[in-house]
């Protein structure tokens, strides 16, 4: 039943987009409606079946087929059901989001196209989570990454977008080579694709942890995580932002999910696995907030904080992996609960941001935090919804992302306080890490929330502004009021949490009640708090005596917009501080006469990692390569011919070898 | 706690701070060689401003309101998070020490976005520097607060700085040391305080903590005075709770030693800002990361 109706829910997904262009003989608007009134379904049934798996009714489902490794396996358990949850929330946002932001009406060309690559790629994702068996799960990861990549490109018009599109194609190429590999030595370790826990002592730890290796390369690609994290800021600025908000949001957890199902599989971990997961969990936070700070195109930016947020949660799951490898249960929970919460709060508060910032460049037709200012007073209600979503992205209380981070830190200070010894060193060092990369976040989104929405504007467009559609508006509310719901009243999640965690670890996971509740009233505090004050104040303001007048500047007689502090020069102190790592490129003027002309001065931050290694090392290999253009003939039939070669080669090897 | 402690705990944090400002200007006035002004003129600094108007930019929206308020609220929280003696504290959960920090950080995030809200280039300027600054400033007081998870194993502040505080300095006094020494300058540099920043200066350029606030008057004003007190007071008593570990008994005593700790502080702050000019701008992160390195190495004491 619960099984069923995810299934269910996949068919909704996929058919949304192909029924409506089915139905685009109605006119645009009603295509727009039929998309969505199938999504919402889609969202629906997987809700349901989401919430049967946690309340204890998981079941399989089971087709027998003659395709190798066994049969075809199809299942919910409380694991897929943690996940399934924000992906259908922010699924459905996201389509009721797009009816005001890409009405079919004003993309005539790339609307219905862009439909069917939305509904398929969260179809696949849903196929993901509920695929039991090696093959299923290939075919929905397949069907997620390659309907991405229409979905990024569908303003394909733009060289940019062409460009970020066909660098996402060649990493989720490599990632999904790394899983085949993945898959196929599970097959030999285990004679069968059906993923189930492997029997303690039947797989040679070599052979496991070669396993886990193609995993961090394959679920770390398609996550983002740093050194692999190339593809994601360019196709997060190139993709309309709706799909920006579904990739960052639910897509990249895909990485994140298999990461935990595959480790989930191999409970004989041995140390390394945990370290470098927390080893490189470290790195990306640190490196994906510093290159955020540096950025001044806001969707490239809010990409770059993805890349952060999912070092937190691998540090959340290599605490865990390094506390199951030692048996400390209590650490493990804390971890694991931590990393698998914050996996839902980024989903909420990414999407939430994404969205709230394609308002504004919608509103105003700029992308460059630099460009933007003031555009809180014409569009209030998406400047507050960004707001909250900064808060909960830096980690702040009351929001969500302040319960994720809290525990994931109580498991880094459970380890420091009573362990001791070089396998606990990592934690020790991302206690202060994690305090960092919350600083530097702090200051990012600062820097975001100040130049973009308060302030004056430093355009004619940025004066403009209109607020958003309700549409719009709707998405946007709906998941703040999570976000909120979530930090003020977490034990709502606290019982997928517990049984998630139980299916992973194979532990009881009450351990996380008593500091969730003690948050809760925290945070509800914070809030009431600053009500009484905030109501206290206004009451003041209304009363008494009060004026306005232009900002003070100091004495300066005639402020200007333009000499408001810019968003680069706010984070011009960090970004030097962390210049060893980010190599800006600046072109400043160079004066030189008494009276210097004209100059104009250009800053930006690359990425290091596609800059300064993969590119050089690509354009190495293409010229290594080039010899092997004399195979491309063009003609069917010399293709056939290889392929015959092939087969032939490897019938004398098998032959040869057997 | 009893009736009593509850009240000590929630009047001190609430009523004293202000003395703190006081006895810091005049302790600078008297180095200086002036009389200075009367120990109490925070407290009529606050009054007086709580009766005037308003006058608020046109450039501004609520966010400029939601500074002052959200500023005090959670500065307010986190010093009630801190134990005033042995005897527990008002906010007391197992990771308590994460929510003093994380509340603080709320505080600041919304200080920086009413500068922001103003456009002015020197709240910028101001709201840019504090931004960096804590951010070396905050790993820096997590090393300090590691040593203290380390040798206590627990993760609230009563419960560390409560009646076994005298068991950990025999355990770890030089990594509890280092930790205080770093605490100190976090302190400093938190609370705007020379050598970071000079809380007096009327030149714009130079300013952190006051230029970001320079567009706000009367009753928000207050509202920002009044917060910044209770913040210096809540990071003044974790400072002082640390370097106290005396058997405390009663309430009455938590209080005198905490007050009597707290107004020396005071008058060291009033010292060094005395004693010590500001540094230049750009040689604050490395006495932070000096600072870090501290309790980095008091940390490795107890871990190696």
């Amino acid at each position: 039943m619960t099984t069923a109706l995810a299934l269910a829910a996949i068919a909704c997904l996929a058919a949304s987009g192909l029924a409506a262009a089915g139905a685009r003989g109605r006119g645009p608007a009603c295509a727009d409606r039929i998309g969505a009134v199938l999504v919402a379904a889609g969202a629906g049934l997987g809700a349901l079946s989401a919430c049967l798996a946690l309340a204890g009714r998981g079941d399989q489902l089971v087709v027998q087929t003659s395709l190798p490794g066994g049969a075809l396996v199809f299942g919910v358990d409380a694991l897929s059901a943690l996940f399934l949850l924000p992906v259908v929330a922010v699924t459905l946002a996201c389509s009721i989001y797009s009816l005001a932001y890409f009405r079919a009406s004003d993309h005539p060309r790339e609307a219905g196209r862009l439909r069917i690559a939305y509904g398929l790629t969260s179809a696949g994702l849903l196929l993901v989570l509920v695929a039991r068996h090696g093959l299923v799960f290939l075919a929905g990861w397949e069907l997620m990454a390659i309907a991405a990549f229409f979905a990024v490109t569908a303003e394909d018009r733009d060289p940019d977008v062409r460009e970020a599109g066909f660098l996402y194609l060649v990493c989720t190429r490599a990632s999904t080579l790394c899983l085949l590999a993945l898959f196929a030595l599970f097959w030999i370790a285990t004679g069968s694709l059906e993923l189930v826990a492997a029997p303690l002592g039947r797989i040679p730890l070599s052979l496991q942890s070669a396993i886990f290796a193609l995993a961090l390369a394959g679920f770390g690609l398609k996550a983002g995580l740093v050194p692999l994290h190339i593809w994601l800021p360019p196709a997060h600025a190139a993709a309309p932002t709706h799909v920006s908000a579904l990739l960052s949001g639910v897509l990249i957890k895909a990485g994140i999910y298999g990461l935990v199902r595959v480790v989930s599989l191999l409970p004989e971990a041995p140390l390394w696995w945990g370290e470098s997961m927390l080893g490189v969990g470290i790195l990306s936070a640190v490196l994906g907030v510093a290159f955020a700070l540096a950025q001044h195109d806001v969707k490239r930016l809010l990409a770059y904080h993805s890349i952060e947020n999912i070092g937190i949660i691998a540090i959340g799951l290599g605490l865990a992996l390094v506390a199951r490898s030692l048996s400390r249960p209590e650490i493990a929970v804390l971890a694991l609960a931590g990393a698998l919460l914050h996996v839902v709060n980024h989903a909420l508060f990414k999407s939430l941001l994404f969205l709230a910032a394609g308002a504004v460049v919608q509103a105003t037709g700029i992308r460059s935090v630099d460009s933007l200012g003031g555009v809180a007073k014409a569009m209030p209600v998406t400047a507050f919804c960004f707001l909250a979503g900064a808060v909960a992205i830096v980690g702040l209380p009351p929001l969500n992302g302040f319960i994720s981070e809290f525990l994931i830190y109580t498991g880094l200070l459970r380890s420091v306080a009573f362990e001791t010894g070089r396998a606990w060193l990592l934690a020790v060092l991302a206690v202060p890490a994690l305090s960092l990369t919350g600083g530097l976040a702090l200051a990012c989104f600062a820097k975001v929330v100040g130049a973009v929405f308060l302030g004056e504007p430093r355009s004619a467009t940025a004066r403009a502004a209109r607020e958003a559609p309700a549409a719009m508006l709707g998405a946007m509310g709906a998941l703040a009021g999570l976000c909120a719901a979530i930090g003020l009243v977490p034990s709502l999640i606290v019982p997928a949490l517990t049984a998630a965690c139980a299916t992973v670890l194979s532990l009881p996971a009450d351990v996380i009640r008593a500091p969730v509740a003690a948050l809760s009233l925290l945070n509800l505090g914070v809030l009431a708090l600053c009500a009484l004050v905030g109501v206290a104040l206004g009451l003041r303001l209304l009363r008494g005596p009060r004026g306005a007048a232009g900002t003070w500047d100091c004495g300066y007689a005639a402020p200007g917009r333009r000499m408001q502090y810019s968003a680069s020069s706010f984070g011009e102190l960090l970004v030097r501080a962390f210049e060893f790592a980010l190599r800006p490129r600046v072109d400043a003027p160079r004066l030189a006469a008494v009276f210097p002309g004209p100059a104009s001065f250009h800053s930006d931050v690359p990425d290091l990692m596609l800059d300064r290694v993969v590119s050089p090392a690509s354009r190495a290999l293409a010229r290594g390569l080039n010899h092997l253009r004399a195979l491309q003939q063009g003609s069917i039939h010399a293709y056939l011919l290889y392929v015959w070669i092939a087969l032939v080669a490897l019938l004398v090897a098998t032959g040869a070898s057997g | 706690m009893s009736f009593v402690d509850v009240a000590a705990a929630l009047l001190v944090p609430a009523l004293f701070p202000p003395l703190m400002l006081g006895v810091i200007t005049r302790t600078k006035a008297r180095l200086s060689g002036r009389r200075g002004a009367p120990l109490l003129q925070p407290y009529f600094d606050l009054a007086r401003l709580l009766r005037k108007g308003i006058v608020r930019s046109r450039t501004t929206t609520w966010v400029f309101f939601a500074g002052p308020v959200v500023g005090l609220v959670t500065a307010f929280l986190a010093a009630l998070v801190v134990p005033l003696g042995a005897r527990g504290s008002l906010v007391e959960f197992s990771g308590d020490l994460i929510a003093f920090a994380y509340l603080l950080a709320l505080g600041r995030f919304f200080t920086i976005a009413a500068a922001l809200d103003t456009g002015s280039a020197f709240e910028g300027m101001g709201a840019a520097r504090e931004a960096a600054f804590s951010c070396l400033a905050e790993p820096a007081a997590f090393f300090a607060l590691l040593v203290l998870v380390k040798l206590s194993g627990s993760f609230s502040l009563a419960e560390m700085l409560g009646p076994g505080l005298p068991g950990l300095w025999t355990l770890g006094s030089p990594s509890l040391g280092l930790a205080a020494v770093s605490l100190f300058v976090v302190l400093l540099a938190e609370n705007c305080r020379i050598p970071f920043d000079d809380p007096n200066t009327h030149l714009e350029l130079t300013m952190i903590h006051e230029v970001m606030v320079l567009d706000h008057s009367g009753p928000p004003l207050a509202l920002i005075l009044y917060g910044s007190a209770v913040k210096l007071f809540a990071y003044g008593l974790l400072l002082v709770r640390m370097v106290t570990p005396f058997e405390l008994e009663t309430t009455a005593e938590g209080v005198a030693v905490s007050v009597a700790g707290l107004l020396l502080l005071s008058i060291l702050i009033g010292v060094v800002e005395s004693v010590m000019a500001r540094l230049r701008l750009l040689r604050v992160p490395s006495l932070l990361v000096g600072a870090g390195l501290l309790s980095a190495f008091g940390v490795m004491l107890l871990v190696g």
